[in-house]
């Protein structure tokens, strides 16, 4: 486990994209399924977005292919807590879902995700939740237990 | 305004009374202005990672509409000094 976040903390400093094969599908923000146009309409729809979901990420790429080495760790670390099934938006193919969800969260990067319609954080809180045992905490409290969990009671 | 690394740094010390800052400039392995961050303040004794966070993002709100990527870390004096054992 140590050695992936050391791999992509790798990634992250070389600033190169990996290549992860298909797991969670995610929700995608398709143009054709954004008819608003107005600011206010996406703050609205982002309201609606974030709720719809227990877990949300707005990132760049997708979750089978990550465009970034930051939204990239934050797909492995909800892989490795066996977190497959999120909603996941992706701010490269449009620009104003790029624009509007830093307003919307008030966060300027990008990736963001939510738990439950409430902002957790970008990449740089996930990964330190992950490392102190927060984001097992935080998943039970969604009602999703994480695999991590079930893997450490097999180990013991 | 000229984004630094030397900038940064004061701003984050100045307004955040810190006791440490580490300031890297990771823009040679992205293509645009990008920061790594490391703050130690007191401030952030008491506050979640998120409130801790926030506090540097609107401390460099100006900034970070400039800058494309932004990593933080933030401590209280006493987890750096445990850090800093370690």
């Amino acid at each position: 486990m140590n050695s992936l976040i050391r791999n992509t903390a790798r990634c992250l400093r070389s600033g190169a994209a990996v290549y992860i094969p298909r797991q969670a599908d995610g929700r995608v923000w398709t143009s054709s399924a954004r008819f608003l146009c107005a600011a206010a309409d996406i703050q609205k729809a982002l309201g609606d977005i974030v709720q719809k979901d227990k877990v949300v990420v707005f990132m760049k790429g997708t979750p089978a292919q990550p465009m970034c080495g930051f939204s990239n760790a934050v797909v492995q670390i909800l892989r490795m807590h066996g977190v497959d099934d999120y909603a996941s938006y992706n701010v490269l193919e449009d620009s104003e879902l790029r624009e509007g969800v830093k307003a919307f969260s008030n966060w300027p990067t990008i990736p963001q995700v939510y738990f439950s319609g409430e902002f957790v954080g970008g990449c740089d809180i996930l990964l330190q939740m992950h490392q102190n045992g927060d984001m097992v905490e935080e998943l039970k409290k969604l009602g999703i237990s994480s695999s991590l969990l079930e893997a450490e009671k097999e180990s013991k | 305004m000229a984004i630094t690394a030397d900038h940064i740094r004061d701003k984050l010390t100045k307004e955040l009374a810190a006791v440490h800052v580490d300031v890297e400039d990771t823009s040679p392995n992205r293509c645009a202005a990008s920061y790594k961050v490391l703050v130690v303040s007191s401030q952030f004794e008491g506050k979640s990672l998120l409130q801790r966070h926030r506090l540097v993002n609107t401390c460099l709100a100006e900034e970070l509409k400039e800058i494309h990527a932004f990593e933080q870390k933030t401590l209280t004096p006493e987890q750096w000094e445990k850090q800093k054992a370690q």
